[in-house]
């Protein structure tokens, strides 16, 4: 169906809108010094170190990788699953994605010990590695976004949209499979190993994604002063919060398929019981303040209507991926390898022994350099492209949906 | 002259002459078996360790880890960004009581996994089962490190300055053990890695160096008699490095 919608550039020039993009364009900034000064003094001033290889750059890193995905949802839904509803801000999804994108391999490139030597890594392949195809997956993804958007943008083009839909669907189910499997196939180390890995991430990127798609289109809609009709917030809102039980059951399938195996239970013990931040984090952050907390201010009728609990849900998904993140990511280095079985094992090299991390400013100032980055992408472009529908009220809605 | 004198001097200009002629044999026996920088290795030989936990005392293991920090220049005050191509790992059997100190360093394996998820190939393994780092293509990402069983890989965090000319060390790279490298590129079968050579002595080896291809290498042949155990076996990697006594 040929979209009738009207889209316009965003507007907006009130002082609050250049004071958020003020304080977006000192924390990307803060971000390039702590890149600059990790590079130039080496990585012993973050927290990271021979135990604790990946720290909080990666966090930041994977969580923006997997919600650009995510956020490609709407798009998908409308392109390819024929949901019209969607179709609105289907250019806005894929606008968000690609800005997500950018700002995860912002921070992944800046953290290399060498970033440097990007043309190496882009012209030096090994297929064998799952990292490798990440790259190829990564860069890939931003022209068949971009192009997509361009079809879905030009109206003669229109037809070709849906085809290039697919393929934007396959592939970033592709990507986040790959980037699931980054540590779904690392044998070696007890937390991770599984393949439950790649459909859990594939979840997690559905909630993640959806929850800064939707905090992004509000705050648009608001500092622009456009209409955004309830009925849409109300179709994320359910999309949320299947999302998230969904996070939920692969967390819970995830924990029972490692549990099962005898030779887990250590690992387990210390994720769930024993492990300090990590287990303070998961029952916490992840499962209670980042699923429990968001279903019910999704689903509870009392707040059902209420725009903030939808607000304060998405805010919560993002602090629970955050949470979920770090202990995948960092939980499952600290837990030291098992090279000895039956035996206690102890060194100057911190074998045997949870490793240490705590993140340094300069780790945290490159993460939200990251994500500002990316912010600040979507705002720019939404100024300079016809992406915002210029009204989205309720009636316009049911039309399309009737 | 008496008869003693004349048969010294004979004696004398023999092995002058039988040195002379020896000596370059001697010289050319050990090029021959060493291999000349521009040629390629190859997968006739896959160079590997044996270490007899049993033989080695925990002051053996310490001198293991003094020669290698010697050998390639790298130290460690004990911080975990500190660099440590190999190390003493002390085992206790909780349940006996059982004590044991062992060197730890990269097991060279077959199928090493830091090989496989290197995203630009720098983590690679020659032809002869030594598996090393390309310092001009690592880009730093860490991957290696983990996915190594044997948290064999170190990161350097910091800047380094007087770096030797066998170990090209340089911050924001990953390195582990090379084996010695550069002393099997110069010494051929007869390489003696810096670990073994200081534990090592003319009446006992604890530590055995050789070509697991050979048969009759004296480290297949001690394979062949006692045995020995892979480290994390279950994985199917075939580490070169293998240990007795465990």
């Amino acid at each position: 169906m040929v979209d009738q919608t009207r889209y316009s550039e965003l507007k907006v020039n009130s002082s609050r809108y250049w004071l958020i993009l003020g304080v977006l364009a000192i924390l990307a900034g803060a971000g390039l010094v702590a890149a600059h000064h990790m590079d130039v003094e080496g990585h012993h001033v973050s927290g990271m170190n021979n135990q604790v290889a990946w720290g909080l750059p990666h966090v930041f890193a994977i969580f923006l990788i997997i919600a650009a995905s995510g956020a490609l949802n709407i798009a998908s839904l409308s392109s390819v699953f024929g949901k019209l509803n969607y179709q609105p801000l289907a250019r806005l999804s894929a606008i968000v994605s690609i800005a997500l994108l950018v700002g995860g391999l912002a921070i992944l490139l800046l953290d290399l010990g060498r970033p440097d030597r990007l043309i190496v890594a882009i012209t030096y392949y090994n297929f064998k590695s799952i990292f490798a195809w990440n790259i190829i997956l990564y860069s890939g993804f931003i022209v068949v976004v971009a192009a997509y958007l361009w079809l879905m943008m030009e109206r003669r083009m229109h037809a070709y949209s849906k085809p290039a839909g697919i393929v934007a669907l396959i592939w970033r189910l592709v990507l986040t499979t790959g980037t699931g499997s980054i540590f779904g196939f690392l044998v070696a180390r007890e937390a991770y190993d599984t393949a439950v890995l790649a459909p859990m991430f594939i979840v997690m990127s559905f909630a993640f994604g959806l929850a800064v798609f939707i905090l992004l289109l509000m705050a648009s809609f608001k500092l622009d002063k456009r209409v955004l009709g309830d009925c849409h917030l109300q179709r994320l809102r359910n999309l949320l919060g299947i999302f998230t039980a969904a996070i939920f059951y692969f967390v819970l399938l995830f924990h029972i398929t490692k549990l099962y195996g005898t030779q887990n239970h250590g690992v387990e013990y210390f994720l769930l019981v024993d492990g300090g931040i990590y287990t303070a984090l998961f029952w916490l952050f992840q499962i209670g303040a980042g699923n429990l907390l968001p279903l019910l201010l999704i689903y509870l009728p009392a707040l059902k209507q209420s725009r903030k609990s939808l607000v304060l849900a998405c805010c919560l998904v993002i602090v629970g991926a955050f949470a979920q993140l770090y202990v995948i990511i960092i939980g499952g280095q600290a837990y030291p390898l098992n090279i000895f079985p039956g035996y206690e094992v102890s060194s100057s090299f911190y074998d045997g022994v949870i490793g240490e991390y705590t993140p340094s400013i300069w780790e945290l100032m490159l993460g939200l350099g990251g994500f500002a980055m990316s912010i600040i992408i979507v705002f720019m472009i939404m100024r300079i492209l016809p992406v915002t529908p210029e009204i989205l009220p309720d009636d316009q809605a049911s039309e399309i949906s009737s | 002259m008496p008869a003693g004198g004349s048969r010294r001097n004979f004696l004398k200009a023999s092995a002058a002459i039988a040195s002379v002629f020896v000596a370059p044999g001697v010289m050319l026996y050990q090029t021959s078996i060493a291999r000349s920088p521009d040629q390629a290795v190859d997968s006739t030989v896959r160079w590997g360790m044996l270490i007899d936990t049993n033989a080695m005392t925990e002051a053996d293991v310490d001198k293991c880890v003094s020669a290698c920090q010697r050998e390639h220049g790298w130290k460690s005050t004990g911080k975990p960004t500190d660099t440590q191509w190999i190390r003493k790992l002390d085992l206790l059997d909780l349940e006996t009581g059982y004590k044991k100190s062992l060197p730890m360093m990269c097991q060279h394996c077959e199928d090493p996994p830091c090989v496989a998820v290197c995203p630009t190939g720098a983590s690679f393994k020659r032809a002869d089962g030594i598996v090393l780092v390309n310092k001009h293509t690592c880009i730093g990402c860490r991957y290696c490190m983990l996915a190594c069983p044997y948290k064999a890989r170190s990161f350097i965090h910091e800047n380094l300055t007087d770096q030797l000319a066998v170990a090209p060390r340089g911050k924001g790279t990953v390195e582990s053990c090379t084996l010695c490298v550069h002393r099997i590129d110069r010494d051929g079968v007869n390489a003696v890695p810096a670990c073994a050579e200081a534990v090592n002595s003319a009446n006992r080896k604890p530590m055995v160096f050789g070509d697991l291809n050979d048969p009759n290498s004296e480290i297949s042949k001690r394979l062949a008699k006692l045995g020995a155990k892979k480290l994390r076996a279950d994985l199917g990697l075939n580490p070169g490095i293998r240990y007795q006594g465990l």
